[in-house]
């Protein structure tokens, strides 16, 4: 319905060139994602980001004091985690491969470990050090009209639109 | 705790369904060969900011925690700077952010430990690094450059 509303407006031509795989399942996606992060804000007030829970859960093993300003929010931090992972779970025994086979639902990346593991470490100290990530500056900041995170959200997709090409134009393989 | 679940539980299947768990999408949106994720982004926040603006002028705070409802707003410095260019580096490296990674997990794409181990350990470099700014661990030796 999305899709063909998309066509309509715009031709399917151009639909089709911006957004190959069609819009539904990226706007779904996105109201849910939206709607996960107010359902939490309506019972608690929290506006839950994802990457603090990278700091919070560090608390546990270690004493400094960057990570024990968090101990108070480190154990619902880790519920929120294990929900995130759940949830995509349970789209991916519904939707991915065979509905409902456990063994048919499993989608691994053909990214490489050297990318993955590089680019974690560069997220998980920039996230930390630029106040948020991809939820907390670009979902709840954004939505608060927080000029902070409107900022830190052009910062970083500006410099990974620059990075991502950069690297697709030097030839490296995924 | 319940509403934490699941409100991440939402969340999760949400970046499942809109394929932003797969670090290829995420590249592919990067060097612009499909735009979809914009829709993922504007509307997560639209929906979130819909809540964040009506809920305070409703009630004044969360009925479980007792919470007043307000906007997320961080101060403003070189930092969010600084950070986001480092985390738009790494995130157009690996096509993969915190949430995300998380999600990937969940859809069993198990070679996303790679960045989730990664993400500890940049979390942890500058957890180090800046806690000994703060003068509270003399014994740490900067061993993050």
């Amino acid at each position: 319905m999305i899709d063909a509303a998309a066509a309509d407006l715009l031709g399917a031509g151009t639909v089709d060139a911006l957004f190959p795989n069609g819009i539904s399942r990226y706007a779904i996606g996105g109201l849910l994602v939206g709607l996960g992060t107010v359902l939490i804000y309506l019972g608690t007030g929290i506006t839950a980001g994802a990457s603090t829970f990278l700091e919070s859960t560090l608390s546990y093993v270690s004493g400094r004091s960057r990570f024990a300003q968090y101990r108070a929010s480190r154990d619902w931090r880790v519920v929120f985690t294990l929900g995130i992972i759940g949830g995509a779970a349970v789209y991916a025994l519904i939707y991915q491969g065979d509905p409902w086979s456990v063994a048919g639902s499993a989608w691994t990346t053909e990214v490489s470990p050297w990318r993955l593991f590089l680019g974690g470490i560069l997220v998980g100290i920039g996230t930390r050090v630029g106040k948020g990530c991809t939820s907390g500056h670009g979902i709840c900041g954004v939505g608060s009209v927080s000029r902070t995170s409107l900022v830190g959200v052009a910062t970083f997709l500006v410099v990974a639109i620059v990075t991502a090409n950069a690297v697709s134009a030097l030839g490296v393989g995924l | 705790m319940p509403l934490i679940l699941v409100g991440g539980l939402v969340f999760g299947f949400g970046l499942g369904f809109s394929h932003m768990a797969r670090p290829e999408v995420v590249l592919d949106f990067l060097t612009f060969d499909d735009f979809g994720l914009l829709f993922v982004m504007f509307g997560g926040s639209i929906v979130a900011g819909i809540a964040f603006w009506t809920l305070p002028k409703l009630r004044g705070s969360a009925p479980l925690t007792g919470r007043p409802y307000g906007r997320r707003l961080k101060s403003f410095d070189r930092d969010v700077l600084v950070g986001g260019s480092i985390f738009g580096v790494g995130w157009g490296l690996s096509g993969i952010c915190p949430g995300a990674a998380y999600a990937s997990l969940g859809v069993g794409n198990w070679p996303i430990l790679y960045a989730i181990g990664g993400m500890f350990v940049g979390a942890y470099a500058q957890g180090v690094w800046r806690s000994r700014d703060a003068g509270d661990a003399p014994a740490a030796a900067p061993g993050d450059d």
